[in-house]
């Protein structure tokens, strides 16, 4: 059924609808709606959710871990400032390999502060061992935190999920939104497969212990373990993308590619800004000149092998990042997709960054047909011209 | 490749529901299957400030994602925002739309803002005030708009917003009648060149 939904709608929509054990979370802008809208089913008792309303993201991410590892399905939301305040704790929930899902809205960080969209935030998240999806438009944001909770509690991952929408532009935008009945999602989701959790071995009589202490003796096996569910989450995003498929018709993949295969010049992309691009890429595609169009959906796996065979035949590539590494080099997204091409046969591709649209900044479609131009040029006469360039901005 | 997409921006004061008025109108052309945004500019948020608000309107799945620059209709909630804030930016006279909610004549409308292209002109206001009972511009422009554009049908528009403010309004009738009064004056009585 179509309706009309922001960004935020439609995470509360699809928690609603996934109707988890436990939220707890702590309101922050542009992702305040999430939990707002959600305590409001918790108080019109349209879910069964134990909604615990925290003191701090801090506490937030604290409670889902808490109550994760007793069993739980437990779900939060934030963005910005409130994901960089949870910091120490994504970790933990990664290291515990807790399946929470959390839904995040792409915010900048401070100073100096701004309350609008770039991804800084979760770029800045990325280590912490948690699976990152990325969302085009509004039907992503829903359909991707659906899927999440079975990426998340698959037995071979059992690592958490943050699916991202951006700030604002997503967030607050009204889209056109396919939404699922309620017993679709749940006959999607199904029950949690079963996990060790407190809960159960005290049922059992069989106490466990989650969190220890794990010195020089273990430490290193369990994070390699850590590591293994993001190896074999190469594996199961897509299995879990082909079933929404195959029951809801909407195909998803690590990445997708568009008008990629006979391009010259390409660019690689995140969150709202690759439908921009896709316009961009329908306009000089008239003008008979081979552009195409990577967007990234999961960067967390990095889907190395498989960016590097789909990019391999493009002569240029630009990378648009909308974070800013301070590295002196590039923004983050850079260096990643140069190494996915260093081991790929034949001829190198020219790669060339851009940082665009941090802060909020607009990203009009001249922007990103000026980094095409760009790359057309370096296609044609195979020279990189440079490493780092700032769209958008006066300098 | 993607259709045309219909584009409309919105300017009002905080307070004078720009925000509600693309909402409205981007669900009621929802409902008649089209693909829709609406979202608002979000600057500084205070009541009286000037604020916009966006629509895009296609029979295509929408996938800009930038701010609109060259709208098709202008709609204008505030006639003393003209001097104030730069309406008629990116539209162009010859084929572009300004709706204005003023008493004052089309021609003193394009005096004022020293533009030549179409402009419309509808007593918004006055038509909210004698029928919500109150200066609430917003719905009354929407039967304008429809009647300008000709984007919807008059009767997909009354059927939708009144399923809305069934919803929102269910035990005040009368600001359901008013309301879908207002827009019913407002497509009547809108002036067009």
């Amino acid at each position: 059924m179509k309706v009309a939904k922001t960004g935020n709608e439609a995470f509360a929509e699809a928690m609603r609808q996934i109707n988890p054990d436990v939220v707890a979370a702590y309101p922050i802008t542009p992702a305040t709606e999430i939990v707002q809208l959600f305590s409001q089913f918790v108080a019109d008792g349209l879910v069964k959710t134990e909604f615990v309303a925290v003191e701090s993201e801090h506490s937030a991410m604290s409670a889902c871990i808490g109550a994760s590892a007793a069993g739980a399905r437990a779900m939060t939301g934030t963005s910005s400032q409130g994901l960089a305040l949870m910091w120490e704790m994504l970790y933990i929930a990664g290291g515990l390999r807790l399946p929470i899902v959390m839904a995040v809205v792409n915010r900048t960080l401070s100073s100096p502060i701004n309350i609008h969209c770039d991804h800084s935030d979760t770029f800045g998240a990325r280590d912490s061992g948690w699976i990152q999806i990325y969302s085009e438009n509004v039907q992503e944001t829903y359909d991707n935190l659906i899927q999440a909770v079975r990426i998340a509690e698959h037995p071979d991952v059992k690592l958490p999920v943050m699916v991202t929408t951006d700030g604002f532009i997503l967030s607050h935008c009204l889209e056109t939104l396919d939404i699922l009945s309620d017993e679709e999602v749940q006959g999607f989701i199904g029950e949690s497969p079963e996990r060790p959790n407190l809960i159960k071995s005290l049922q059992e009589n069989k106490p466990i212990t989650i969190g220890a202490l794990d010195l020089q003796d273990y430490y290193f096996e369990h994070k390699r373990q850590s590591a293994e569910g993001m190896f074999n989450a190469i594996k199961v995003i897509p299995e879990i993308s082909k079933e929404f498929a195959e029951r809801f018709g909407r195909e998803y993949s690590f990445f997708e590619e568009y008008k990629l295969e006979d391009a010259d010049a390409a660019v690689v992309v995140m969150g709202s800004t690759a439908g921009t691009a896709k316009e961009v890429v329908d306009k000089l595609r008239e003008e008979g000149r081979k552009v195409g169009l990577l967007k990234l959906r999961v960067y967390r796996p990095f889907p190395a092998e498989m960016l590097g065979k789909a990019l391999s035949g493009v002569r240029s590539i630009g990378v648009m990042d909308r974070a800013d590494g301070m590295s002196a080099v590039s923004g983050p997204l850079y260096p990643e997709i140069c190494g996915a091409l260093y081991d790929v046969n034949g001829k190198k591709p020219v790669i060339q960054d851009y940082i665009y649209g941090l802060g909020g900044r607009d990203v009009p479609m001249e922007d990103i047909r000026f980094v095409f131009e760009e790359l057309l040029r370096t296609a044609e006469t195979g020279k990189k011209e440079y490493t780092l360039k700032y769209i958008g901005v006066r300098e | 490749m993607a259709g045309k997409i219909f584009e409309i921006r919105w300017h009002g004061r905080g307070g004078q529901g720009a925000k509600t008025a693309a909402l409205l109108f981007g669900d009621a052309a929802l409902s008649t299957g089209k693909y829709i945004q609406a979202f608002p500019e979000y600057g500084p948020e205070r009541m009286g400030a000037p604020v916009q608000a966006f629509n895009r309107i296609s029979s295509e799945p929408i996938r800009m994602h930038s701010g609109v620059e060259n709208p098709d209709v202008v709609l204008v909630l505030d006639m003393t925002l003209i001097g104030q804030v730069d309406i008629t930016k990116g539209l162009d006279p010859d084929k572009g739309v300004l709706i204005v909610n003023t008493p004052l004549s089309t021609e003193e409308i394009k005096r004022q803002l020293n533009y030549n292209g179409k402009v419309c002109t509808v007593n918004a206001s006055a038509i909210a005030q004698e029928t919500i009972g109150k200066n609430i511009p917003n719905t009354p422009l929407l039967g304008a708009l429809v009647r300008v554009t000709g984007i919807l049908k008059f009767d997909e528009l009354i059927e939708d917003t009144k399923k809305k403010l069934e919803k929102k309004f269910r035990n005040k009738p009368e600001v359901i009648e008013g309301n879908l009064k207002a827009i019913e004056r407002a497509y009547n009585e809108v002036k067009t060149e």
